[in-house]
């Protein structure tokens, strides 16, 4: 009796005997670990690398943009090529950078600092990563393609990316590429959302959450209630494009500005999806350095809440220029000012902190110094396009550029700098250099300004953005020239920041736990962390519970040891089992999206009704997934156990787990 | 299953979570909300187009049964009562009773299916609207087909489910798995619900 009423996470304790399709993957290193990997610390590197692979692309794109503009007149890229590099640098960076990193710290870190063993639903995080990568896949495909890469912007504004103005199958590939990145989005912030209300180690109550935990879930949040929006807008172009349907067809009464607003309804929460992580990294790095806690912890959470609700009620201020009428213009300005507050509250809560603080000045410091400073500029610029009738002088200028790249280099990217920098030790067990560190942070601080800075100048003086060249006598010529050399020195700021990581993980001196002397309990690991996290799953006191364990070690070693025994009566340490299934899917999904996006239609008088080449893929990749999903779920969601020696090493005769890690 | 076994489970307590409620169904509530989003805005893209019909455009009152309408409504609201039985069967760890209310949920499910295909092809063929010729064509198809693929996606996880209760390994542990579905599929039907009001009603009035 009592063995029923336990749940299937504490009972099910032996590996059944190899069934003839449903075998579980059992291989902990090579290819096929990665592959059938469900362990949230392997995902987050999953994310990260593949962030900063496509970083590098980004990064390509935006020294060719400059490159062009260096000089009036310039014939270096032709405008078609011109649109196309900032089309996909816009798309990589924002789709295939900021959000898979911030993704990488979601993972690595977030069930860390909740005291979790791994997120709620693991194969579903290891979907998520894979078919964020195909979304990747399919947004790159046209490289390759006689079409070329999509070429209307990340934003896509119909109708420009209807049939008639983009016949190539390049903006098909940019739509399925951005869905699959959306379905793959909301799978993970699901997954986290659940994971952060329903994992909490003992104790770990709401506000003693981190503040990184806190802005992941209000992330989360905000992907799942934002990225529908750009699903319906998707499937309102794919539906044209596919099947000649009339949303954005103006001759049969579609009105194409339906796109902006359903764009820009997700489009404006999912700045806030980029940079409320980096508030959260900010806010783990500057007590640690400060040697403070937190000054108004609620306070910050608090404004990060209400910066996401805000956030769903100031998309028009994207479409000041399109005459909507003064009571919408007049309501949206308002909004957009209103949101100005709670992160005018972070900002003073993050000085707070600061504030007769002892300061110590490592290299997550300076970035996150270097981002409190440059993120404050790029507010003060933003809230200037709150006013209607200056944003209609700003709108579309090089204002506007530098203004979100202020928010997003300076902003986000500044955090998450500071975050691999941060949490470097914990993740690989070594010490990045202090020199090359700050050497690559002034650098990249340096470059970024000369780059951006001169673009609020350009804009003001009229430079139209996405134009590939100007003429002479403009008097843009300065400005631009400054920006090229500074977008130079930024690339090599940022080549120097990843050589000292590679260096690093390479060779870096090994550090020892705890290295920053830091507050919260991802730190209590020992780096790298073991594939089960936590021996002991910890019991939360304080709301810098590392911090307190640090000063009541006794009463920690006391619990600890009671909890052990407690565990390993109850069987042991669960883990879930490996899954090659999610990864079928998501290769199912592949190969259906390149049916939907990439082969050409039939030709009728070749193939019988509609049926042909492209229905066939489609069906087949459909086909696949379906039954990659039905053997996910018949596959279950056990795991086995494993018992640990006292040293945290796994005990050989526990169950049918491999020894070593 | 013993009877007493049965009483020591509790449904609306999961012990190994820090909220009490079962990770499964904290996920579906959150997707829900996420479809909420999802058909809010293709909702809308209805609403707005209906304000703004080109020349030429048949009224929406012409092109629509609604007598067919009401009917395949009425049945897709039984077929969340006979999901809510079918929860409850599960949850006492009856399987004959549950195998019985996941089939009719299937049923008047296929029912509601057949009735749309039905009213598509006669929208198309018998009243000459299609989804490429007119604004409420494209509008109209991609909504009601969008839901329509949501019941059908819920037949076919349910016709799963009634599969899978036969294999032996579905008990009253795994209630949960039945009460998610449940969840799925009530509010596809509240989502008809405000399809039938805002799409079909709204014409009439």
């Amino acid at each position: 009796m009592e063995a029923l009423a336990k749940t299937d996470f504490l009972a099910k304790d032996d590996l059944p005997e190899k069934p003839f399709v449903l075998w579980r993957p059992t291989a902990k290193t090579g290819l096929m670990s990665w592959l059938t990997t469900v362990d949230h610390k392997r995902i987050g590197f999953l994310y990260g690398i593949s962030g900063l692979f496509f970083f590098i692309f980004g990064g390509i794109e935006a020294l060719l943009i400059r490159i062009q503009l260096a000089v009036p007149n310039n014939t270096f890229l032709t405008s078609a090529q011109y649109s196309e590099m900032f089309t996909m640098h816009g798309t990589t960076m924002i789709f295939l950078v900021v959000m898979p990193i911030g993704a990488a710290f979601f993972n690595f870190i977030m069930p860390l600092q909740i005291g979790a063993r791994d997120v709620a639903f693991p194969r579903l995080n290891a979907f998520s990563f894979w078919t964020f990568l195909v979304g990747a896949i399919i947004v790159n495909l046209g490289w390759f393609m006689k079409g070329g890469a999509p070429d209307a912007g990340w934003f896509g504004y119909a109708p420009l990316t209807t049939r008639t103005f983009s016949p190539t199958h390049a903006i098909d590939m940019w739509v399925m590429g951005l869905q699959l990145l959306g379905v793959a989005s909301i799978a993970a912030a699901l997954n986290f959302i659940v994971t952060i209300i329903n994992l909490r180690a003992p104790g770990m109550t709401m506000m003693r959450l981190p503040v990184f935990t806190w802005m992941t879930l209000f992330t989360s949040f905000l992907i799942i209630l934002s990225f529908p929006a750009i699903t319906i807008a998707l499937i309102e172009i794919m539906m044209d494009r596919l099947f000649g349907t009339n949303f954005f067809e103006v001759s049969n009464g579609g009105l194409p500005i339906l796109w902006q607003h359903l764009f820009w309804i997700f489009g404006h929460p999912e700045v806030y999806i980029l940079i409320l992580p980096a508030m959260g990294i900010i806010s783990e790095i500057l007590p640690t350095f400060a040697r403070k806690p937190l000054f108004g912890y609620p306070v910050v959470v608090f404004s990060g809440a209400s910066i996401g609700f805000l956030g769903f009620g100031v998309w028009s201020h994207h479409m000041f220029t399109t005459g909507m009428g003064t009571t919408a213009t007049a309501a949206f300005a308002l909004m957009t000012m209103a949101i100005a507050v709670p992160t005018g509250v972070k900002i003073f809560n993050w000085i707070g902190t600061l504030w007769g603080g002892h300061l110590s000045m490592r290299t997550p410091m300076m970035f996150a110094l270097g981002f409190l400073w440059m993120f404050m500029i790029g507010g003060l610029s933003g809230v200037m396009h709150a006013a209607a009738p200056a944003d209609a002088q700003q709108h579309g200028s090089y204002f506007i550029v530098a203004h979100f790249h202020y928010v997003l280099i300076g902003g986000s990217l500044f955090a998450l700098f500071a975050g691999i920098h941060y949490w470097f030790p914990l993740m690989f067990g070594r010490r990045v250099s202090e020199f090359w560190g700050k050497l690559a942070f002034w650098l990249v601080f340096v470059g970024f300004n000369v780059t951006f800075f001169p673009m609020h100048f350009l804009g003001l003086e009229g430079m139209p953005r996405r134009t590939f060249t100007y003429d002479a006598n403009m008097g843009w010529n300065t400005g631009n020239f400054w920006s090229t050399v500074g977008a130079f020195i930024l690339a090599i700021g940022v080549a120097v920041y990843f050589l000292t990581m590679i260096y690093t993980y390479f060779r870096g001196a090994r550090t020892t736990r705890d290295p920053w002397d830091a507050r919260t309990l991802e730190w209590s690991l020992p780096n790298p962390p073991p594939e089960y996290n936590f021996r002991v799953l910890p019991t939360v006191h304080a709301r810098d519970d590392w911090w307190y364990e640090k000063r009541h070690t006794q009463e920690i070693a006391r619990e600890a040891a009671e909890h052990a025994r407690a565990e390993d009566a109850h069987g042991g340490i669960h883990m879930p089992f490996q899954s090659i299934y999610p990864f079928c899917a998501s290769v199912g999904i592949l190969i259906g999206a390149i049916g939907v996006a990439v082969v050409d239609p039939a030709n009728p008088a070749q193939y019988p009704g509609f049926w042909g080449p492209k229905i066939a893929v489609t069906i087949l990749g459909g086909a696949i997934m379906f039954v990659s999903v039905v053997l996910w779920s018949l596959e279950g969601n056990e795991g086995y156990h494993i018992h640990l020696n006292e040293d945290g090493s796994i005990k050989d005769d526990a169950g049918h787990a491999p020894a070593g890690h | 299953m013993s009877s007493t076994a049965a009483a020591t489970l509790n449904h609306h307590h999961d012990p190994t979570t820090s909220t009490g409620i079962a990770n499964k169904k904290l996920l579906m509530w959150a997707f829900l909300a996420s479809d909420c989003m999802f058909f809010g805005c293709l909702i809308s893209t209805h609403l707005i187009y209906r304000l703004h019909p080109p020349p030429g455009t048949p009224p929406a009152r012409e092109v629509f049964s609604i007598e067919l309408t009401s009917f395949s409504t009425f049945i897709l609201l039984m077929s969340s009562l006979m999901m809510a039985l079918a929860v409850n069967a599960i949850q006492k760890g009856n399987l004959k009773s549950l195998r019985w209310s996941l089939l009719t949920t299937i049923f008047f499910g296929c029912i509601f299916l057949g009735c749309q295909v039905y009213e598509f092809r006669n929208f198309v063929f018998e009243k000459h609207l299609t989804i490429t010729n007119s604004i409420l064509g494209t509008t109209f198809f991609t909504l009601t087909g969008t839901h329509g693929l949501h019941v059908l996606i819920g037949v076919i996880w349910l016709s799963g489910m009634l599969l899978y209760s036969f294999t032996g390994r579905l008990t009253e542990k795994d209630s949960i798995d039945v009460e998610s579905m449940g969840l799925y599929w009530h509010f596809v039907d509240i989502v008809w619900i405000v399809i039938f009001t805002a799409v079909y009603l709204l014409e009439y009035i």
